[in-house]
This record gives C-alpha cells, structure tokens and sequence, in this order.
C-alpha cells in the first residue's frame, strides 16, 4: 500500500490533454449533419507512477469511465496523448494497439455481462493468452490454474459457467482474465460497485494482495468515496469532464479544497453518528455536458461562486506539493 | 393506553413456486411501525428484503407465483384477507412505494403531469383541474423548479435526480399513511443522494407518515431511520433502534457489515474486515442458524439449531444463541487495542 | 502431480453437474406437449421422406391407364391418381422432394443470413449496403418474388432452391442482426476488445455463439414456409416440374379431378399441414425453451 512515489522515476504511463467529444446526430445518423458534441472528457492531464493507485472519483456523467476506455482506446480520442513506455498510444497502428493491451488491462463494473455466458471459464481465461502468446495448451491450462488460485478460486471452477457463480466470484474471474497475461497497468473501472458491502470488501482486499505481489499499477475508477480513500495512493476528483482537484490521498482528505471536492466529500452518508458534521448540500443537477458552463464547469452549483468564475475557466495550480487544484479561489 | 401502531406484521412468509420447487424468500418476518417513524429495512441482495416490502403491498401474483402466510395489519386491518379490488383501492392511496429505478417505473409515452393526475383522479375523485393544482404543489413540495413548466415534459427529459423527485411526488400525492421507499437513492449520485434523503426527511416530518426504508447503505440508514431491522436470508437477525446499531451492533453479521465498509474518518486500515463466503442459496437454506457458515463464532449448537429472536433491551432484539458472550469478548478487545 | 488429481476431480464434477443439467433440461423439454408433438411430428415425416422409398412397393413413375383415379382401398392405400399411378408413392418421394428442398433453403439461408447479419453489425457502411438490400428484398412479398426468379430462372429443383434462398436470407439476417446488436453491446465483447482479440474473433467466437438461438428458431419457420412456398410454386407450375412428384405438383394434378377423386386433393393437403403445423409447434416451443425470459425465471 505503502507505495512512496519517487519524484525522480518516470510515470510509467502518462495522459497529457485527452479529450474526448461524442458527436450527436440527427435522426439521419451522420448524413444529417453534427449537431453537437457531448464534451465527455474535458482536457484530463494525469500520471501514474508503477506501483501505485490512482483513483479517479466522480459522479456518473463525470468521464471518468470514458477517460478509462480512451485511454485504452476502447473509444477513439478526440485530442491529446497518452504515453506507454515512450509511446503514444494514440498514435499507434491498430496492430500495436492490440499489442499494447497485454501491458494494459482492464477490469469492468458489471460482473453479469462482462463473461461470456456460453463459455467455461476455462476458456475464458485462455482466451488472453491465445491472443497474446503462443504456448501450448497444457501450459496455458497451468497458467489459468495458476491465477484461479490467485484470485481465491480453485481448479474446480475450471469447467463451469458463468452463471454458476455469484457476483463476487464472477468478478474475481474478471480479474484473473485481466491478470492471466501478466499486465504492468489495471484499469478497474468500478470493479466493486455492483458488490455487496460483505463481497465488496472481499474483493477490495484481494485486489491489493494481488497489487502487492505482482506489482500492478491500478488506475481505480469509481464513485465510491470511502472505497477511493480506502485504496487509493493518489485520487483525482473529476466534474464534467476536468480532473478539478488531484492530490496524495491523506492531503485531499484532510484538506479538499475545490469546493466540489468539500461537498462531494460531506454528501457521504457516514455511519459515524458520534460527531455530526456540517454538510454542504448542493443545489441543482450536473449540467448536461452537451451544453456545459462557462468559464468553471462548477460555477452553477458552486456556493461561493464569483464573477470571474462565469468567465474565466481557473488554470490549475500546485497549492502544495502534488496538490494541484483549479478554481479561482485559490489565486 | 398504548397506541395502536400504523403497521404491525406479524410472522410474515412469502413463498415462491419455482421450477426447481418452492424456496422461502421471506421466512416469518414480525415488527411493527409507528406513524410518523422511519424504520429501516437493511441487508444484502437476496437477503429478501425488496420480497418483504412488495408482499406488505401484495404486489406478486398469487394464483402462480406467490404465496403469502401471516398478518399484516394495516391499521388493525389484515391486507392479506382483503379483495384484489380493495387491496387496489389502499394501493397508491393509503399505502405508496417509491423504487429504485425512477426511469423504468414513470411510462415513458405519458408527460409527468399525466401521471401524477392519474393517481390523484383514480383515488381522490379529483376533477382535472384540480388534478393538475395538486400536481403542481406536488412538484414544489418535492423542490422541483419552475413546476408548472415541468408537468408538461416527459420522463427522459429529465434527470435521475428529477425522476425520483417525480416519483417521489407521486407516491406522495395522495397523502398516504405510509411509504415504502425501496433503495430509493441507490442508483443517484451521492450529492443528488443527499438532496433526495433531505428531502424524504423532510416530507415525513411535515406529513407525518409512516416510512420503511429499504437500503444495503448503512451510511443512509444512519442519515436517515430511527430504528433499523437487519435481515438475513428471509429472516430478521437483529431488530434495534439506530444509535445502538452503530455503538453496540448485538449480531456477528450486523459487526461483519459495519467493520467491512471502508471508512472515511480516522485512520485508513491497511486491510478491510471481511465476512467469508457468500450468501446461501434459498434453496438450500441452513438447517442452524442461517448466518453460521459464515459465522466466526459459529459452534456446533448454530449449526445444529436455530436460535429465536430474543430481546436484549427494551430496543434491541437478536437472533443469535452467543451475543452476549461475543459482546463481552469484543468489549474486552476493544479496551485493549487504546 | 497434484494438479493433474484436480483435474481429474474437476472432470468428474463436471460429470455430475453436466447430468444435472441435463436431466433440468429432459424436464423442460418434456414439459412443453404442444414441442414434444411438433417434434414428434416432424421426426416422423422426416424418417418417412427418408427411409419411405424403400418401403413402398410402386414405381412413383410408372403409369397404368387401367388404374386411373382408384380410391384407396387396400392395394392403393390412398388410391391412384390420373396416371394410375400410386398415390401414397408419389406423396412419399414427394416427401422427399418436399422436405429435401426445405431442409437445403433454411441451410443456406441461415448460413448466409448468419454471415449477414454478423458482418452487417461490425461495419457500419457494410451494415448500411446489406441492410438496405434486405429491405428492398423483404418489400416484395415472398411467393411473388419466388415466383418472378423462377420466371427468369426456369422451372427446375436447382432454381427452386436458388429463389427461396434468396426470398429467406434477408428474413435470417434480420433476426441475426438484431440479436447481435444486442449482444454486441455487451460487456463481455468490450472486455474482449481489450484484451486486443482481432475481429474474426470476436465475431465468431463470442458474438456467433450467442445468436445461435434465435437463429435456430428463425430457422424452424423457415423451414416450414419454404415447404409452402415450394408446395404453391409447384402447384403454380414454376417449380418443381412433372413428372417429378412433389406435394404441390400432386395437388395441383388434383385440383382438375377434384370432384371425381378427393383423395388426390386431401392427402398432399394433409401432408403439406402435418409438416407446417410440426415444424410452427416446434418453432414457438423452441422460441419459449430458449427464452430465458418466458420460463425458468426466479424472483429475487
């Protein structure tokens, strides 16, 4: 957990400037024009450094999953660059691209649609390994046994369906199929959201373990707040599109300074009744990115909103060490 | 004299038929709620805790696929001697439901005024015009801006937030003497979360009805209830009002929850508790103690035989033949980890 | 090594569990009559289109003026027709002629509708070009677009087959289509996008799969109006031509004696029903047995 991240070592992956605009069309599809742009992510900048996590907080509308997806390029970016071992991914051939899916995996929310339900399990964790390597079957059989164990299943499951498994369980398959082929990057996109609290924290706890011993980087994308404080190293708070704060998770916690961040922060229901606290209850709803705010996409919710905030979009700062922030507050 | 509570239930079951024969999802449930209190209902998927809430509002079918057992005395009025034609009449009136997923419950083809107004025609006899009064204050009271402009849009046009809020206002509109709110905030954004449970606190205190409150978030359970019912498996393990949840949970799995969740104060844990296992299927259900496979404490007598719900204080009930062996042990443990 | 040991245990659970399922299955299947009969039927009228040549004694061919237009009796079963020729002979290798035309269209067609309608989802201008084909196809009705290809084509079992290929591709690709447009948005297909799985793969090996169901059912149907459809081409005297026996061409040699020999018009009618009937019994079990959403559901 402990991962002090050394300001001298290169990130091992770096985003610089991704953005991604979904065109919307007309009843005619694209014959009829473009008639607007969703601006899913909006100009997001960060770096992972190996070995640690990296977790991506918003709501649901935030881009925080698209930023995910981009990355891998799941989806085409709209602009940016995404360095991977002194690559930019986004300029990579498609060949290379499915290359570099083996150094970058990906673990997904839904653990129901995200096997294949006609197949064993057995083939699904194969099935990396057949696209990525050339060893034979016996070996790819050890292998898949190998990360079963892993990830706290056992040999027996080899032979079963999808459906025979509970959430929890299914979603550690997700995992070993992300970590069969041996990957340096995880991307988790909310791999516990859909979890009970009791198989939450199963999986929580065995994704670390797995951190620990075969030395991933996680980019740990979620809305759940005590699970990103629990988990993370580093945390970048999205809002439409823009990381609006990002620091060391114990310097956000005990300071969020963006005014998002601090409400976001307080709407956490706690089971702590014993010091009631202020809570900051926003008004209103997230814009819709197709028509976002001015200046700061915050400014409509915010409560110490000011002039300047309407028109001015706030660059972002390094209030502290690592701990930058983007709003007109902090000038 | 003691007054007479809103709901009382009494030794509720609800039994399934399914094509691999019956299975129990709600086993002998009794509590009882008070005008005016939320009671909170929590416990993991399958725990059957939506089954309890949908048989209060009889809403299976029963001639194939349900079948209920016990009282459920609304008001000293048992609902499950009552006709489908009456049990429609109390539906959506004296008794409303709000769900988890606002989008899939509001028809899309119907603007949201349209559906407020049939509620309010069908049960208050209301004429049109007065429907659509009601409909707007309705809007306002549950804080949707510029009301009279929003009863003419539909559903999608508006967000989760807002169609929970119109929910939220339908099921409301009758005035009823009691909601059924069923994981009501599960699928919103925790800021639009915040706002909802305000406002659900808010409308009861004003109303003053009845609300159970459905949630696998004990977080919302802490904002929100006065007294919480912990399920597991179909069945009540712990009964206690929600301060004592939180400073003296009686049951292992009522522990196992509250130590599982991540905290936001305090110092991060470099590992989460965790309650092995997972949750027995309903049709293989324990002979014991239902929770025992996963229990830590769990000895022979939980495996064999099935404790009572007992009372522990005039608050607190539990089902667990060791809680107060496990209680002092913790107490113990807990002194000498400070 | 250990390993193999839990291998071998691992290969006897699934032993016991494939036995579960598949007494689960035996139970459903049994459980729906109307399925069990359509099957029945159409098994039956199968082995008979198979294995009927060889135990009727008549040559479906030969003529005997003598016999002309006998009533069954217990010689000719179901008596002769115009040509004195063996009535339950030329419905049997009708029989042959019938179903072996519809088992050939439904193979092809679902095979090409298949392709169709997989590629069709996975590029969007390829989707565009076929999809817009099979509209301008689906706008004719069927029997009139089987008719004017067998116009051009000529009357002959190989056309026959060639025109209701075409009339029943577009109908499979459609239902391809849209089952792996769904399927295609599933979690599971982007997961293998990002393990880098190339096309072909992903097609094949994780979206084909999937639509295979709906396919099957599609398929049951088909089947059964290709058989009508040859039966009216036959009987309109664009498909299969005389002498060669097929149940449309026996009913329409029937039609002229209709009042003098019923027997001529009841009995490929009967046969015709019989297999359409067995094979939409099938289909609607197929379609309720396959479809996780009509049985087998559980409450939470």
């Amino acid at each position: 957990m402990n991962h002090q991240t050394n300001r001298t070592l290169d990130p091992i992956l770096e985003v610089q400037n991704l953005k991604k605009y979904f065109p919307v069309t007309g009843p005619f599809g694209r014959l009829g024009g473009i008639k607007g742009q969703v601006k899913a992510v909006n100009d997001v900048t960060l770096k992972l450094y190996e070995g640690e996590t990296y977790g991506l907080v918003g709501e649901s509308g935030s881009g925080k999953s698209t930023t995910g997806r981009t990355i891998l390029r799941l989806t085409e970016p709209t602009n940016g660059k995404v360095f991977f071992q002194d690559k930019d991914i986004f300029q990579a051939s498609k060949k290379e691209v499915r290359l570099l899916r083996k150094d970058i995996q990906m673990v997904f929310q839904d653990p129901y649609s995200s096997l294949n339900p006609r197949k064993r399990i057995g083939k699904i964790l194969e099935e990396p390994l057949m696209i990525h390597t050339n060893v034979n079957k016996n070996e790819r059989r050890e292998r898949v046994f190998d990360i079963l164990e892993k990830v706290g299943l056992g040999m027996e499951h080899y032979y079963r369906f999808p459906h025979e498994f509970s959430g929890g369980q299914r979603q550690r398959i997700g995992l070993a199929r992300a970590l069969v082929v041996n990957p340096k990057i995880v991307i988790c996109d909310e791999p516990v959201s859909a979890l009970d609290v009791s198989i939450q924290s199963q999986v929580i706890n065995l994704l670390q373990k797995l951190q620990d011993d075969l030395h991933l980087t996680y980019l740990f994308i979620t809305h759940d707040i005590s699970v990103v404080r629990h988990i993370s190293d580093r945390i970048g708070v999205m809002y439409l599109g823009n990381i609006v704060e990002e620091g060391r998770n114990e310097d956000i916690f005990a300071r969020p300074l963006h005014p998002y961040t601090q409400a976001l922060f307080s709407a956490v229901p706690r089971t702590n009744r014993a010091g009631k606290r202020e809570r900051i209850v926003l008004k209103g709803e997230i814009p819709s990115p197709l028509n976002p705010p001015s200046g700061c996409m915050f400014h409509t919710r915010c409560p110490f909103a000011l002039e300047k905030c309407r028109i001015e979009v706030p660059q972002r700062k390094e209030m502290k060490q690592d701990h930058y922030v983007a709003c007109h507050l902090y000038e | 004299m003691e007054k007479r509570p809103l709901l009382e239930v009494k030794n509720l079951k609800t039994h399934f038929h399914t094509e691999r024969g019956q299975i129990t999802a709600v086993d002998g449930i009794t509590f009882h709620l008070n005008e005016g209190e939320i009671v909170g209902v929590v416990g993991e998927s399958g725990c059957g805790k939506s089954v309890m809430s949908q048989s209060i509002m009889r809403l299976y079918d029963e001639k194939y696929t349900a079948k209920y057992e016990g009282e459920i005395l609304f008001q000293g009025e048992n609902l499950l001697n009552l006709s489908k034609a009456m049990m429609q009449k109390i539906r959506g009136n004296d008794l409303s439901m709000i769900f988890q997923d606002p989008l899939s419950s509001l028809n899309p083809v119907y603007t949201i005024g349209d559906q407020i107004r049939e509620s309010l025609m069908i049960h208050q006899n209301l004429n049109k015009r007065e429907a659509q009064q009601k409909a707007i204050e309705m809007l306002r009271l549950t804080g949707i801006p510029a009301p009279e402009k929003r009863i003419n849009e539909y559903p999608h046009q508006l967000s989760g937030g807002m169609q929970q809020r119109v929910m939220i206002a339908i099921a409301l509109s009758c005035q009823p003497k009691l909601l059924i709110a069923d994981e009501p905030t599960t699928a919103l954004d925790v800021t639009i979360q915040a706002q909802i449970l305000d406002l659900i606190a808010e409308l009861n205190a004003q109303l003053g009805m009845g609300v159970i409150f459905i949630t696998h978030d004990l977080g919302v359970v802490a904002e929100i209830c006065t007294r919480v019912m912990v399920m597991y498996l179909g069945q009540i393990v712990e009964e206690t009002d929600t301060d004592c949840l939180f400073s003296e949970p009686l049951h292992p799995y009522t522990r196992g929850l509250i130590k599982s969740i991540p905290q936001l104060e305090g110092e991060r844990l470099q590992k989460l508790y965790t309650i092995d296992g997972t949750v027995p299927s309903l049709q293989k259900v324990p002979h014991g103690c239902r929770f025992a496979s996963r229990c830590p404490y769990a000895d022979e007598l939980c495996k064999e035989q099935a404790p009572e719900l007992e009372a522990y204080s005039p608050t607190q009930k539990v089902r667990c033949w060791h809680y107060k062996e496990i209680l002092k042990k913790e107490a113990v443990h807990e002194s000498s980890n400070e | 090594m250990a390993a193999v040991k839990e291998v071998e245990r691992a290969r006897t659970i699934k032993a016991s569990l494939k036995k579960q399922e598949r007494q689960l299955f035996f139970r459903r299947f049994f459980a729906n009559k109307l399925m069990v009969m359509g099957c029945f039927i159409f098994i039956v009228l199968g082995l008979i289109a198979l294995i009927g040549p060889l135990l009727v004694s008549y040559d479906p061919y030969e003529m005997k003026v003598a016999e002309r237009l006998n009533a069954p009796s217990g010689e000719h079963w179901l008596g002769t027709d115009e040509f004195g020729r063996d009535l339950l002979t030329r419905i049997v290798y009708g029989a042959q002629v019938s179903m072996g035309i519809g088992l050939i269209v439904t193979l092809i067609s679902s095979i090409l509708g298949l392709i169709i309608g997989l590629y069709a989802i996975y590029y969007a201008a390829l989707d565009h070009i076929l999809m817009r084909i099979c509209d301008g196809l689906m706008a004719i009705p069927g029997i009139l677009l089987a008719i004017a290809l067998m116009a051009a084509l000529g009357p002959s079992p190989l056309n026959v087959i060639i025109a209701l290929s075409i009339v029943f591709t577009p109908n499979i690709a459609r239902i391809v289509r849209s089952s792996a447009l769904v399927i295609r948005e599933q979690t599971f297909i982007e997961a293998m996008h990002a393990q880098g799985a190339s096309a072909t793969r992903i097609i094949w090996q994780h979206i084909a799969p999937n639509t295979i169901s709906p396919l099957i059912v599609q398929a049951t149907f088909v089947f059964a109006e290709a058989i009508i459809s040859e039966a009216a081409l036959s009987f309109l005297g664009a498909g299969i031509a005389a002498p060669d026996p097929s149940w449309g061409n026996i009913l329409q040699a029937g039609k002229l004696v209709i009042f003098k020999a019923w027997w001529m018009v009841v009995f490929p009618g009967l046969a015709i029903v019989l297999s359409v009937l067995g094979l939409n019994l099938l289909g609607d079990g197929l379609r309720d047995f396959i479809d996780p959403h009509s049985s087998g559901k559980k409450s939470k």
